[in-house]
């Protein structure tokens, strides 16, 4: 079947297997950015925006997304290093496998919410798991990186 | 693997209906739980062009489209304000955000799963579900039914002024409900719904004897003790791998007690861990 | 210092957080085979027939292989130093099936949909045989695990597949039984802590292509390069001449990843077809077909006087090294020797131990290694010590812990030339404010709050074995390259590793290129496992950069026309003292190229004869529903000595992804089987990894010693950071209720029906 998606801004249109998941479609399409790392819905690594909103796209059928806008962190580069600095500041992107979906979700959180508490952020990014970092390290960057954007700092959107 | 040999944007409730009656086809809500089985489908049918994803409220209810988000229901705030917030407190422990954008209210209610916090809250409320064939019938009796080809097309709640509370227990923050619990206090009365016991939820109506003395808040510790163990004593519980039966029921005592104390209180406050 | 001692960030961090596809499947060629296999539904069988003709018609399907395409010869898939330790118990496929999982026959397809259609295709027919799956009764066991000829066990110690043991020993010192007989107070307990997963988000996968000479190439998601070269030598029958085995970035390993999980298939597949494969682990086959911590059951006794003297330490542990020996006869040995010599002053000291094969998923390499089961049995003998001499746990380990300049006979008699255990314990006692919350306090809600405490050691590196090494270049411009086989797995060792040189060199971290692990190119490195990277592959380092100085300065005095002595360079510029002339690193550099007799290249080679410990101490408080059984973690504070901190902020973050490891693997994370031996917890929906709502706040210092035999003073951290929380925790929980839990996990559902329990 013929489907039609925005990805990254770029519109793509092209012939899918109707059962094909977004995040093989993604990735055929050179986002490696989106890791997959469980089958069940569970770990958050898939995150990607449909239609700006934070999904899991190991769940979302290709198809489901026709007529639509995918983003990735490979279309949000500029906030990704912006914000992915204060990460690597704390060192807690250790593996770095959990960041792409990470870093997504925490995108859109800080869309959502521009000075979350504490309980706030660990809530929003409770469906992204992390083995390596113990979490700790990713809520101190955030912090600083939310310190630093109420100081002023600038970020370009798309 | 999932496997789907055709997809198809249904175009009209009729068209999806028809689709629906072929063996083989499927209805896709959030597909979360679908994508995990090894299913062969035909034809799966996308609700997903119906204006189906919105939630509308009239003047004496709430009209939930089948393909509203767990992610809607949590942010609602008419729809948490008359519920007293036990819609939002019975999703926002479900796995995580870019979940609960996925999954629907259909998709929950429809497999009137075991382990659905979603079907334990709204058995709390003045729910009735929209069925394409079958009418508007209250969720209870359309929790006791089997599967079918009907499509669930919109859920509506009721706006009955009442007091409720909803509780959980999970082996850690995100995981499956042990066992849910919620309760409702009334005009009509009152009832508990206890959930996840394994089996899915089922109501257990609490003796109008306790209705004043629920309203007034006056029911003693000892008395909120007793009620809520001969309310647990109706719940049948059993075991899986994440509990036991007996600590089910153990649980069910406890938060059926500690709801029981909020509800009497003015409801609203979840207070299982 | 300016780089060691730093908070200097990863050298990938960037490359990292925006996503760069540097990993394993990211790649992979665009076109190669795709490579899976058929896996065993039954726990103890023989293939009788295996009817693969049909399968084999699916259009775009390689081909299928079976036990009888399959060399003969059998190996092991631990990554360990020649001639391990682990019994040669392996086959590529073999037609005797030891486990739900096991693989039967390797598919090999263009892409995942034919091949997952032939794997359906493929007919089995079993002998099923009955499944040994009691641990408990193994030993010795009518029904054998490996009844095979040709097993092998190229060391000694104490295998015996006729008795389904994969090793066996006993070590003591002093006479225990007397001791312990003659002491006031004995502590005795049993203590079961289950498998777990190390469950790294990135799963196994290998790509595997031959390259412009013929040879095997395998691209792996691996800690251990030259292992693998070895174990597929063995397992394929080929030289290793002709293997290269490399890896990209990983995401995450924790030891998951010191076995030969996946290569061999992929690696079957290339060399026979001479065509490109991978190979991707589902999570399913990462939780039910992987390597997961040996289940053990540690029996402690423990013996002290009135007046807190801790006068013997009796172990014997029982571990489940599953239906395959990987890591099984090494393990073990830390659950005892890993444990015991945190109480310095023994008497005597006794550990045993038997460990054995089962129908279970082979069990293998995961942080800790041993240590944190067998510390999890010590510390919580100990605290229980403490309660029966009514003696506060924090006294009690003052008392008797290991202290600096102590021989440890325990720990193969090394001495404890760091150790800064005391102030750990000191720090972390003002930290969680331990008088004021010891042993309990009930809030009046139903809830208790309580704390509990634990000490833990590791080690830094396999003492007399494992080889570190470090080949340091000067290149034109004045860059230098470090090249490494120690696998960076995201803890950033290429980073704490360029920071040692950049010290020793006087050079800035940015004139560092690190080339990560080839075993084409890397100098010889056993892996990263054991907590060697910093220790180890730190003083080649070091040693390399002494020795690359000498050579540098050598060209210059070529170019300074002058000898050695006379001139001084501090790392950019080497100046002739007596007539001041200087010349640059780069044109040093230059000068390398042209009419050069002095390679400004060097590698060194570490080994180090001791493995001195590191130490920490973990504290928790807790909040405990005595009605639930919840318990919610309010604050850890744990404190570290690892000897000097290479980089804060890599150190910390070590302890505190180690610390929610610990966690999950106390409270939340479980390995169940059925009784047809199915591994029940097959996915994350299942196995639940902490979230970060299930760990509460985190707080970590560091008090460093200083190891003389270290780079820098360094010690290691990388293993020891897991075994504090499960002690730490089932003591909190026995302030808060009474009970000593001694089996993990120590689920809610446990704590509330033991509560219950009591009550009647």
């Amino acid at each position: 079947m013929q489907i039609s998606i925005q990805l990254n801004g770029r519109k793509i249109t092209e012939d899918v297997r109707p059962d094909l998941l977004l995040i093989d479609w993604v990735r055929e399409h050179g986002c490696y950015s989106v890791k997959r790392g469980c089958e069940t819905s569970n770990c958050g690594l898939c995150t990607v925006f449909l239609d700006e909103k934070p999904v899991l796209s190991c769940s979302v059928l290709a198809a489901r997304a026709d007529g639509h806008r995918v983003d990735t962190l490979e279309g949000l580069q500029e906030e990704a290093s912006e914000f992915g600095a204060f990460i690597a500041d704390q060192g807690a992107e250790q593996c770095g496998f959990c960041n792409p979906g990470m870093i997504m979700n925490a995108i859109a959180l800080f869309r959502e919410n521009v000075d979350p508490t504490d309980d706030e952020i660990r809530e929003y990014l409770a469906g992204n798991l992390c083995r390596c970092s113990g979490y700790e390290g990713q809520l101190r960057g955030i912090r600083a990186f939310i310190e630093y954007k109420k100081k002023g700092g600038a970020v370009c959107r798309q | 693997m999932l496997k789907i040999k055709e997809y198809v944007r249904a175009e009209s409730l009729k068209q999806a209906y028809e689709l629906n009656q072929k063996r083989g086809n499927r209805i896709v809500g959030g597909i979360l739980w679908m994508r995990m089985s090894s299913a062969q489908i035909q034809t799966a049918i996308d609700l997903a062009s119906l204006g189906l994803d919105q939630i509308e409220e009239k003047e004496e209810e709430f009209s939930i489209g089948c393909m509203v988000t767990l992610r809607q229901l949590e942010l609602h705030e008419e729809l948490n304000r008359l519920s007293q917030g036990i819609i939002r407190d019975s999703v926002k422990d479900i796995v995580g955000v870019q979940f609960r954008n996925l999954a629907t209210i259909g998709g929950s209610l429809f497999g009137r799963f075991g382990f659905s916090d979603v079907l334990t809250c709204f058995l709390a409320l003045d729910t009735y579900v929209e069925l394409y064939q079958g009418g508007i019938i209250p969720l209870a009796e359309f929790a006791d039914r089997e599967r079918d080809n009907d499509i669930l097309v919109r859920v509506i709640v009721k706006k009955t002024p009442g007091r409720h509370v909803y509780l959980a227990h999970r082996n850690t923050k995100t995981d499956f409900p042990v066992l849910t619990a919620a309760l409702l206090l009334d005009a009509d009365g009152a009832r508990a719904v206890v959930g996840a016991r394994p089996q899915k939820a089922m109501c257990v109506k609490i003796e109008d004897m306790w209705k004043e003395k629920l309203e007034n808040g006056s029911c003693t510790p000892e008395e909120l003790k007793k009620l809520a163990e001969t309310l647990a004593a109706q719940i049948p519980t059993g075991s899986n791998m994440r509990a036991g039966a007996e600590y089910r029921k153990h649980l069910a005592k406890v938060l059926l007690r500690r709801g029981l104390a909020d509800l009497q209180k003015d409801g609203g406050k979840q207070n299982a861990d | 210092m300016q780089t060691v001692g730093q908070p200097i960030r990863k050298k990938d961090a960037m490359a990292l957080v925006t996503g760069q596809p540097v990993f394993t499947e990211d790649m992979a060629p665009k076109d190669c085979l795709i490579v899976k296999v058929l896996r065993s539904p039954h726990a103890n069988a023989v293939v009788k027939s295996i009817k693969t003709d049909i399968a084999k018609k699916v259009p775009g399907i390689e081909d299928i292989y079976t036990w009888e395409d399959v060399p003969q010869q059998r190996f092991t898939m631990a990554g360990q130093t020649y001639p391990e330790p682990s019994p040669y118990d392996r086959l590529i496929l073999d037609r005797h099936v030891r486990y739900v999982g096991d693989p039967v026959a390797i598919v090999a397809g263009e892409n995942e949909l034919c091949v997952d259609r032939a794997l359906k295709m493929i007919k089995v027919e079993y002998e099923v045989l009955p499944a040994l799956l009691d641990f408990r009764a193994a030993k010795d066991h009518e029904l054998l695990v490996h009844p095979e000829d040709n097993w092998r066990s190229l060391c000694p110690v104490g295998a015996d597949n006729t008795r389904n043991l994969c090793a066996s020993d006993r070590t003591q010192d002093g006479d225990v039984d007397v001791v312990l007989a003659d002491c006031d107070v004995v502590v005795e307990g049993t203590y079961h802590v289950q498998a777990a997963q190390q469950a790294m988000m990135e799963t196994f996968r290998t790509v595997c292509y031959i390259d412009m000479y013929g040879r095997l190439n395998v691209m792996s998601s691996t800690q251990i390069v030259f292992h693998v070269r070895r174990i597929l030598s063995n397992a394929l029958g080929i030289p290793k001449s002709k293997i290269r085995a490399w890896k990209p970035r990983i995401g995450g390993g924790f030891g998951a990843k010191q076995t030969v999980v996946a290569e061999v298939f992929p690696a079957f597949v290339t060399w026979k077809t001479k065509k490109p494969s991978k190979m991707i682990f589902t999570r399913e086959e990462s939780q039910t077909a992987s390597t997961p911590r040996h289940e053990m059951e540690v029996t402690v006794k423990v013996g002290a006087n009135r007046d807190g003297r801790i006068r013997a330490i009796d172990v014997y542990t029982l571990s489940n090294t599953g239906a395959y020996g990987e890591h099984g006869p090494t393990t073990v040995g830390l659950s005892g020797h890993k444990s015991i010599p945190l109480y310095g002053s023994l008497e005597a000291h006794r550990f045993a131990y038997d460990v054995v094969y089962t129908n279970v998923m082979s069990a293998g390499a995961y942080r800790g290694y041993g240590a944190t089961q067998g510390i999890f049995a010590v510390e919580s003998a100990v605290n229980e010590l403490a309660q029966k001499l009514g003696m506060d746990p924090v006294e009690l380990r003052f008392k008797n812990m290991v202290r600096e300049g102590q021989t440890m006979p325990a720990y193969y008699g090394e001495t404890a030339a760091s150790c800064a255990l005391d102030r750990c314990m000191k720090r972390a006692k003002e930290m969680i404010g331990w008088d004021e919350k010891y042993p309990c306090k009930d809030m009046g809600n139903g809830k208790v709050r309580s704390v509990g405490v634990a000490m833990a050691m590791q080690g830094s590196g396999i003492s007399g074995v494992d080889v570190g090494s470090a080949t340091i270049k000067l290149n034109e411009d004045g860059i230098y390259t470090l090249s490494i086989a120690a696998a960076d797995m995201g803890t950033g060792c290429d980073t704490i590793l360029a920071q040692m040189e950049a010290q020793c060199l006087d050079c800035s971290m940015e004139d560092i290129i690190v080339s990560g692990a080839d075993t084409d190119t890397s100098p010889y490195d056993s892996g990263s496992y054991a907590s060697s990277t910093t220790y180890v592959t730190g003083r080649a380092v070091e040693r390399a950069c002494e020795k690359l100085r000498e050579r540098i300065e050598k060209r210059a005095s070529e170019l300074l026309e002058c000898d050695v002595c006379e001139l001084e360079f501090d790392g950019q510029t080497a100046k002739n003292l007596s007539n001041g002339r200087t010349v640059t690193l780069e044109e040093i550099g230059t000068a390398s190229m042209c009419g050069n007799n002095v390679a400004l290249q060097v590698t060194e080679s570490h080994s180090s004869p001791v493995s001195p410990p590191p130490f920490m101490v973990g504290m928790v408080e807790i909040e405990l529903d005595q009605e639930t059984g919840h318990v919610e973690i309010l604050d850890y504070a744990a404190v570290v000595d690892c000897g000097t901190v290479v980089n804060p902020n890599l150190a910390r973050v070590q302890v505190e992804g180690g610390l929610v490891q610990g966690i999950g693997m106390a409270l939340y994370e479980q390995i169940q089987y059925n009784e047809k031996g199915q591994m029940l917890n097959n996915s994350f929906m299942q196995y639940k990894v902490p979230t970060r709502l299930d760990m509460g706040k985190l707080r970590v210092e560091f008090e460093s010693s200083y190891e003389p035999s270290g780079p820098f003073g360094a010690k290691s951290i990388g293993e020891i950071v897991i075994n504090t929380p499960a002690p730490a925790l089932a003591h909190a929980i026995a302030n808060a209720t009474g009970i000593w839990f001694k089996e993990l996990p120590i689920t809610s559902e446990k704590i509330a029906m033991g509560i219950e329990g009591q009550c009647e």
